[in-house]
Parts: C-alpha cells; sequence; structure tokens
C-alpha cells in the first residue's frame, strides 16, 4: 500500500521539461493501473483456489486434521507419512501410477503422430477423418468410463467381438475384475480418448514445417524414412517437448478412469496416488493423511518434471 | 517493480473485498426470522417422499400459529455435502435428516443433539429406525427397508429344494444345497446374485448382515475401541472362505451386472438378494415370485437396518419449536403416509396394521418380519464412515481372490489405528 501512496509524488518530477511528455506519462500511469484492475479477478482466483489450498495442504500434510470432527487438527510431525510409507496400498499406487505413465506417454505420443502423418496427407477426406479421431477428446471422461465398462464386461462388446474374430478359440476374459488385465485396459481406453488431442499438436507443429524443405529434400534425393528422420522430426522438436510434458501430467493424474470403472481394484491393481488421495480425504474423512498424500504426488511430480526439463532442454 | 507490484495487490484485495461482500448479503438473506425453523431434506427430486414431508409440514403450520417450518430440499447425491459445508461455516437448519449410518458421526462431530422427546413417543417403532447413540436417541425415521432373497416356486420346486420361512430359515448347509441344485438345472448364468456389481455403502450394508450371520461383526460392538478378533476372528474367516467359494464355484459372479435386479427378472439368476425395493419389479414379471429370508450361517439370518431419519442440530435458535414439530410428526398417520407414498416398510407397527400390504397376512408383511426379527444397525459409532469405506475395499478383495486372512488383518490395523488416533471417538 505504501508503494502506491509514494507512487504520485514520484510521477510528478521537481522540473517539468514539457507539457507532452507529462501527458503522456499520465497516459502511461492510466494505463498501468487498468491494467492491475484487469489482473487482479484472475488473481484473486488464483490466490483462493489454488495458492493458498497448496500452501494449506502443506501445513495440513504434518496434522492428523479430520474432515469431519470435534477435535482440532494437532501437529503430528511426520506420522503421516510414516503410516504412508509403510502402507503397501500407497506402495501400490505409486507402482500403478508410475507404469501407467511409463506405457501412456510414448504409446500415446506415438500413435498421436502416426496419426497426425496420416491425416496431413494431401487426399481426399482428411477433415473427416481428423473430425471422428477427434469425437473421444470432446466427449466427458467419465461418459467414456462408463461405456467402456460396459464394453469391457465379461459378456461385454469387446470380449463378443474378440471370441467372434478368433472363431471362439479365445476365451473370454473379465477385464476390469482380472488383476493383470484391469491397468492394461484402463491404459488401452485411455490412450483411445487421449490421442487425438495430441494428434492436433502434431498437426500443428507439422504444419510450420516450410514445404520447401520437402522439396529440397527430395531434389537431394532422400526418401519418405530419410524425409521424416531428417526434415519432420528436426522441425517437430519444440512440439514433440509440449507433448511430452502434458501427456506426462495428464497420465500421473490418473483419477477419473479408476473412480469410475474400477475403485482402485482388484486387488489394488489399479489403484492411483491421486485415487487414494481423495478416497483418504473424502471417504475416510482423513484431511491431514490426504494432504500428505498430496504433498507426496507434489514432489513425485516435480523430480519427474525436472527430469524432462533437464532431458529435452535446448543444447547451444 | 514493486510499485507495480503494490498496484497489483491493492487492485485485487479491493477486487476480493467487493466479491466477499456480495458473497456475504446473498448468504445473510437466507437469515431466519423469529418462529421461522428451517428443515433440510434430502428428498429433493424425490416427489413422493417429498410431497409426505410438505403436507407434514403444511399440517404443523397450520396447527399453531407460533412457527413456521421452512424446507429447503437437496437432490441426494449433494446432500451429505451440503449439511459438512454448511456445519463447518455454522449455518446449519435446526431440522436435517440423516441416514442412518452416519447419526453417530454426525452426533459426535456436534452437529445434532439428543431429540429430547418423551421416551413412550418410540413405543411400537422398529430398533432400525431410531438412531440411538450412547443411550440417547438422536433421531427417528419414518420408515425402513429389509434385505430379503427372491426366487420362483418353480425354480425351488424343479431344483427340489424346500422354502424357507421366517420361522425356519434355510442353514447355511441347506443354502450351499440349493444352489448346488439350482445350479445343477443348467438354467440359469448363475444360481445366485449377490449384487456383486454393487459398490459404496452398497457392501457393508449388504454384506455385513452375511458376516454377522457367521458370528463375526465390523467392530466389537462392547465398547467400539477394537475391530480386533471380529473382524479378522475364525467366523469372518469363515464368512470370506464362502462369499470367495461362490464365485470359485461359478455359483456367483465375481462382478455381477449393472442392475442384478433386470438380470434375475430376464433369467440370468436363479435367486437374487437384495432389498425391498425390488418387490414390485419382481412381482410383475413373476406370477410365482417367492420372497425368502436371508440363510441362518450359525447366528441366525440378519439384515441390515437404518435408513433415512430426522435429527435436532446443536446450533437451533428454537429448540422448542423443532421439538414441537418433530412430536407433532411422529403421528400414526404420517407413517401410513410414508409407507403409503414409497412403499417401504412403516417404522411403527401401529402405522403397518394401517397399510394392507404390511398388515397382517399382507404381500409385504415378511418384510416388517424380517426388519422386526433379524435387523442389525451398522455400529453406531463415529469411526462408522471409515469402517465403512475399509470394510468395502476389504470385501472387493476378498471377491477377486486375495487372501482373507491378510486382507481382514490389514483391515482391523487400519480401523484400530483410525479409533486410537481420533481418541477412541469418546463424547
Amino acid at each position: 500500500m505504501t508503494t502506491h501512496t509514494v507512487a504520485p509524488a514520484q510521477a510528478e518530477p521537481a522540473h517539468p521539461t514539457s507539457t507532452s511528455t507529462r501527458g503522456r506519462r499520465r497516459a502511461l500511469k492510466g494505463e498501468r493501473s487498468a491494467a492491475a484492475w484487469m489482473i487482479s479477478p484472475a488473481l484473486v482466483l488464483f490466490a483462493l483456489f489454488l495458492l493458498i489450498p497448496i500452501a494449506l495442504a502443506f501445513g495440513l500434510a504434518f496434522t492428523d486434521t479430520r474432515l469431519i470432527s470435534p477435535r482440532p487438527g494437532q501437529f503430528v510431525g511426520l506420522e503421516n507419512f510414516a503410516y504412508l510409507f509403510s502402507d503397501p496400498v500407497f506402495w501400490a499406487s505409486v507402482r500403478n501410477t508410475f507404469l501407467f505413465a511409463v506405457v501412456v506417454v510414448p504409446v500415446q505420443a506415438g500413435s498421436a503422430l502416426l496419426l497426425a502423418l496420416l491425416v496431413n496427407a494431401k487426399v481426399r477426406g482428411t477433415t473427416f477423418f481428423r473430425t471422428v479421431y477427434f469425437l473421444p477428446v470432446v466427449t466427458s471422461m467419465v461418459v467414456v468410463s462408463l461405456l467402456w465398462r460396459f464394453m469391457y464386461q465379461k459378456d461385454g462388446l469387446i470380449n463378443q467381438a474378440l471370441s467372434g474374430l478368433t472363431g471362439g478359440l479365445y476365451s473370454p476374459i473379465d477385464w476390469l475384475n482380472d488383476p493383470v488385465w484391469a491397468l492394461p485396459a484402463i491404459m488401452f481406453m485411455s490412450i483411445w480418448q487421449g490421442v487425438a488431442f495430441h494428434m492436433v499438436i502434431w498437426l500443428a507443429g507439422l504444419q510450420t514445417i516450410p514445404a520447401e524443405r520437402y522439396e529440397a529434400s527430395e531434389i537431394d534425393g532422400a526418401n519418405r524414412l530419410q524425409q521424416f528422420r531428417f526434415v519432420t522430426w528436426p522441425g517437430l522438436r519444440q512440439t514433440a517437448t509440449l507433448i511430452l510434458v502434458t501427456i506426462t501430467i495428464a497420465s500421473f493424474s490418473l483419477f477419473t478412469q479408476i473412480a469410475v470403472m474400477t475403485q482402485g481394484g482388484p486387488l489394488d491393481s489399479t489403484t492411483t496416488v491421486v485415487y487414494q488421495a481423495v478416497r483418504t480425504g473424502y471417504q475416510q474423512l482423513q484431511t491431514g493423511l490426504a494432504s500428505a498424500i498430496s504433498l507426496v504426488f507434489f514432489v513425485l511430480v516435480l523430480i519427474v518434471s525436472g527430469i524432462q526439463r533437464y532431458l529435452t532442454r535446448e543444447r547451444s | 517493480m514493486s510499485r507495480k507490484i503494490g498496484r497489483i495487490v491493492a487492485a485485487s484485495l479491493a477486487t476480493l473485498a467487493v466479491a466477499a461482500t456480495a458473497g456475504c448479503t446473498s448468504a445473510g438473506s437466507g437469515d431466519s426470522g423469529g418462529g421461522t425453523i428451517e428443515l433440510w431434506t434430502h428428498a429433493g427430486g424425490n416427489e413422493a417422499e417429498l410431497g409426505v414431508i410438505t403436507s407434514m409440514v403444511d399440517d404443523f403450520n397450520a396447527s399453531q400459529d407460533d412457527y413456521t417450518v421452512e424446507i429447503t430440499d437437496f437432490p441426494q447425491d449433494a446432500y451429505n455435502d451440503a449439511v459438512v459445508a454448511a456445519a463447518t461455516s455454522d449455518n446449519l437448519p435446526c431440522i436435517v435428516d440423516i441416514d442412518g449410518p452416519n447419526v453417530a458421526n454426525w452426533a459426535w462431530a456436534g452437529y445434532i443433539q439428543p431429540l429430547g422427546l418423551p421416551e413412550e413417543t418410540y413405543d411400537g417403532q422398529l430398533a432400525g429406525t431410531l438412531g440411538v447413540v450412547d443411550d440417547e436417541v438422536y433421531a427417528y425415521g419414518f420408515f425402513d427397508v429389509a434385505l430379503a432373497m427372491f426366487s420362483r416356486e418353480s425354480t425351488l420346486a424343479d431344483a427340489g429344494v424346500r422354502v424357507p420361512t421366517v420361522d425356519e430359515p434355510w442353514t447355511g448347509e441347506e443354502f450351499a444345497d440349493a444352489l448346488a441344485k439350482i445350479d445343477g438345472l443348467n438354467r440359469f448364468d448363475y444360481a445366485v446374485d449377490f449384487g456383486t456389481g454393487g459398490g459404496g455403502e452398497w457392501i457393508p450394508y449388504a454384506y455385513s448382515p452375511l458376516l454377522q450371520s457367521f458370528g463375526g461383526d465390523l467392530i466389537d460392538r462392547s465398547d467400539f475401541q477394537t475391530a480386533d478378533g471380529v473382524l479378522n476372528g475364525p467366523e469372518a474367516l469363515a464368512w470370506a472362505e464362502w462369499f470367495r467359494g461362490l464365485v470359485d464355484s461359478g455359483y456367483m459372479a465375481q462382478a455381477s451386472g449393472e442392475d442384478a435386479t433386470a438380470d434375475f427378472v430376464n433369467g440370468t439368476s436363479g435367486i437374487l438378494y437384495t432389498g425391498n425395493w425390488a418387490d414390485t419389479t419382481v412381482r410383475e414379471a413373476f406370477d410365482d415370485a417367492v420372497v425368502l429370508p436371508p440363510p441362518d450361517f450359525g447366528d441366525g439370518p440378519k439384515i441390515g437396518a437404518g435408513s433415512w431419519q430426522w435429527g435436532l442440530t446443536t446450533g437451533c435458535d428454537d429448540v422448542d419449536g423443532a421439538r414441537a414439530y418433530l412430536e407433532f410428526a411422529h403421528d400414526t398417520k404420517y407413517f401410513v403416509q410414508y409407507g403409503e407414498a414409497t412403499g417401504l416398510i412403516p417404522a411403527t407397527l401401529d402405522a403397518a396394521a394401517e397399510i394392507p400390504a404390511y398388515a397382517e397376512g399382507g404381500d409385504n408383511r415378511i418384510y416388517l418380519e424380517l426388519a422386526d426379527q433379524f435387523a442389525v444397525v451398522r455400529p453406531e459409532t463415529a469411526a462408522y464412515p471409515y469402517i465403512s469405506s475399509v470394510f468395502q475395499k476389504a470385501t472387493q478383495d476378498i471377491l477377486s481372490g486375495g487372501d482373507a486372512k491378510s486382507i481382514l488383518d490389514k483391515a482391523v490395523s487400519d480401523i484400530d489405528r483410525d479409533i486410537q488416533q481420533n481418541g477412541g471417538y469418546e463424547f
């Protein structure tokens, strides 16, 4: 506040040089305060719903605060973390989260690039294909999860199709109730749902590559593979970084599919860190422990993002 | 630089102040005037139930001049969150309705207080419809639901098994024998459907009575301090082994369909285990439908109890008015109205006598008998929401074929840790 009151005094110089500069200064000052007003609603919301909750979560992680309780939360030091690290469900959650990311990030990014190359071809009907591929992205994840839950049932569409294709040789798998298949089933569905979004980003990247480079490489006698290797791929470097980071973060925060389709089961084969945090915080009312899980999740994402940042840095 | 930040912060604070003032004004308008008693219900969207509540409140408002009760209805899914949020900001209405298993938790959290109505008010009321914590009545309900099994006379006759009755239910061996014989008919995908596709509160509501029939329980009810020995004792292990065994032998699906009643009506299963809300659907589908009591696995048949009930909040400014309403509403007339509107079991014997279906010899009389004789309320402890969550996961893990002993031991240690962390949930 003090800086604000000091401001007018500083704005008026002892020896005004000319009226035009003073007018410009006044206009500049007006613009600045207008900018401050315009940015304020966003900042208020950002602070209220992001910064303050994050700060609170960091504090609550060291207490035994409950969602519904007459007892005020007490400082318990590292007890929440000690419990967490000895809890097999937590380790299963961490393992599943990483497994999901390790499979989904490369497969989804790769399939998206493949689709982008396909729909980037100068043939008839590309708009139609782009639209069709993009349909799952605009559908709500909850709806998609519900539909796939039906499709994955033992007598569901997928098993029927598979046994039809193999002429009855295939014995139906109860996808979501089999500890071995539940997570792969969710991975497949998640990739199907999200792949087109990244296809569009790849597509945008592809279209920034100047056509002259392709023409030049053609004159040099490069074949399609060499063109991809030496023209397309280097031109997509920035896009690749963006896609890598966004898919990684999206796959770390895996929650909706789990909550709708498996609730972490069977036998903890699909539980994830975010799912466990929500279950602990809202179903089991343990705000303190849930905050501790969130804090650990924050650190995990920070480390992974840091490593990615390091690997994809500009080498000069 | 600092000047720029100062300006942005100042503008942000001003925006916040304006927004907060606007928010407070709109919240403040809901403040009740003198003699007005606010009442919240989960029945939003449920016309039958809301209609009865509205007529009760209208009758009360017309019967005297001192108080006016005002109804606010919420959709069921949002109701509990609304109450928790209101309690956190000290904005609870005077009268709330509560799902049975939450009564103890809300009493412990200080949301609700004992009703303080005369003892004789509750004469002839089904025990499961009273929210009793620490020997005090915190809530009463107008109706209850009962768990039962449905089958067809033709199915049981063809399989050659007797039709069990409330007085003579199947024993565990008879039930196993019945399943084997029904399975032998090769008429159904599964001999029995326990609704294993369901999740959430259905799991403790439906399966903890089976556990109790085996002799186990969710928690040691002598002092509600530990689950050790009851949730992981030999009885509980026998229950777990039996339940998973039904999957292994192919009598039951590990996860049944989305709508077990529809599957049963379509001939997928031979016996359906569900609540009396399925009664109409089943009887419409089959002329020879029979309602069976759950089997007796040693400790007698057990079923769940406790549905929505009415309570009085701690922060209520006008306790006398709220009490006057709750006493006025506890009238056989309204129990009958509730029972007729919802089709569920009326909570008093007097009301049951006035509803033909639930009167002696009525089609639905069996549900009243089940609720009266076999009902066990979910543990009346503030630890219940946590126990419920742990039991849901444990049951699902057992059905998925996990090692029952280690699953139940882990459930017990989690529950005991939670109770101990909360100072034993002492009042």
